[in-house]
């Protein structure tokens, strides 16, 4: 049930097989980190940067000076720095990562989301930006995301990374039981009766 | 002794580091709606794998650098409604977008497009978080703020015990998940 369409591996050597190890995925995010810090002297993190861009789309709207004025702004300007190029870096590692791996493919709406909610992908889209938005905002109010506060914050001991890690846990876990119901028996069983309904 | 590249020489690095970073997401499938949104809801575990592996390998080395004086610690301020408000939408957010924000831009480069329309939603959070980061910052970030603290200042118990407590913990969940999860 765990066993999505890209789980299986197309490729018997290391560069073009799907999927590595998990664990060996998540010391070599360690081990980079090792790196990002004692090299770059910054913490791995992706949202401040992500916020940064998103004064740029502000700017027009707001006219240069109340932009200019807005005090979170004034300290966060668009510019190609460290962080940005980090982002592109991530974006062309996933893209010539998939690409060996054969694994780029349009999605509009993913399977998971489709078995429970049906493929329109109004609906998907509709919710994917409502989630964006939610996302970043949170983030950045809580200081960082996954990876500044969840992985950075975490590995240093920083009391924010840890409260952030198990609080984002703690709401995920209810959002998603919230939209795709629990794994207890009743549960299953309207979906065995549903999928019988289906097969009829 | 610190050594930190800076100017040209720390954006060359960026690009590699985040491509390091982006390969490694992607290969992990830690860039795939499926697999993060089943993590919510229990069925796979891939996403606490990668995490809390990287948080302990990561942890080991960050302190010892930390110790030898190879590296300095970069500490998110402890605002703790900001934290537990923020992670708390963080978390909604995450599940109904499907990914976060690094796991987000990793998808968009596979081809993913409700990434990509999620990636437009971020900017307006964005946008939003700044015209109402005044008010944010008056009557949330300033409460229960306990500046950059760590927890063994807090605690009192020492790094090296927090790093052997977490390890042994990480060991048990892994084994209760192998042991559990169902064999392909």
């Amino acid at each position: 049930m765990s066993q999505e369409p890209n789980a299986v591996a197309r490729g018997n050597g290391f560069i073009t097989r799907s999927r590595w190890n998990p664990y060996v995925v998540g010391a070599g995010i360690g081990l980079l980190s090792w790196a990002v810090f004692a090299i770059v002297n910054a913490p791995l993190g992706v949202s401040t940067s992500v916020s940064q861009w998103s004064g740029l789309a502000a700017e027009p709207i707001m006219g240069a000076d109340r932009f200019r004025a807005n005090p979170y702004w004034a300290k966060h300007l668009p510019k190609w720095d460290y962080g940005t190029l980090f982002l592109i870096g991530t974006f062309l590692g996933a893209l010539v990562g998939a690409w060996l791996s054969r694994d780029l493919r349009i999605e509009v709406v993913p399977k998971v989301w489709q078995d429970r909610f049906g493929s329109s992908p109004t609906k998907r889209l509709t919710v994917a930006f409502l989630g964006g938005v939610l996302a970043m905002y949170g983030a950045r109010m809580a200081g960082g995301c996954t990876s500044g506060n969840g992985l950075s914050g975490s590995m240093q001991l920083a009391v924010s990374g840890w409260i952030f890690f198990l609080t984002m846990f703690a709401t995920g876990l209810m959002t998603a039981w919230l939209m795709f119901g629990c794994k207890c028996s009743s549960c299953q069983l309207s979906n065995a009766e549903s999928q019988k309904d289906g097969e009829k | 002794m610190t050594l930190p590249i800076t100017g040209t020489g720390s954006l060359a690095l960026a690009v590699v580091f985040g491509f390091i970073f982006g390969l490694l997401l992607q290969r992990g499938r830690v860039a795939d709606y499926n697999v993060i949104v089943n993590q919510f809801r229990l069925k796979d575990f891939t996403v606490l794998k990668v995490m809390f592996t990287a948080i302990v390998v990561g942890g080991i080395g960050v302190l010892a650098l930390h110790n030898w004086g190879y590296a300095a610690y970069h500490i998110k301020p402890a605002n703790v409604l900001g934290v537990v408000l923020g992670a708390g939408i963080f978390g909604v957010g995450m599940v109904t977008y499907g990914y976060c924000p690094g796991t987000g831009i990793a998808a968009v480069a596979t081809g993913s497009i409700h990434a990509l329309v999620g990636f437009a939603g971020m900017l307006l959070g964005g946008i939003l978080y700044a015209l109402s980061f005044p008010w944010v910052k008056e009557h949330i970030l300033n409460v229960a703020a306990y500046g950059k603290v760590r927890l063994p200042d807090v605690t009192g118990i020492a790094d090296w015990v927090w790093f052997v407590v977490l390890g042994c913990i990480a060991i048990v969940i892994f084994i209760v998940i192998e042991r559990l999860s169902p064999k392909p």
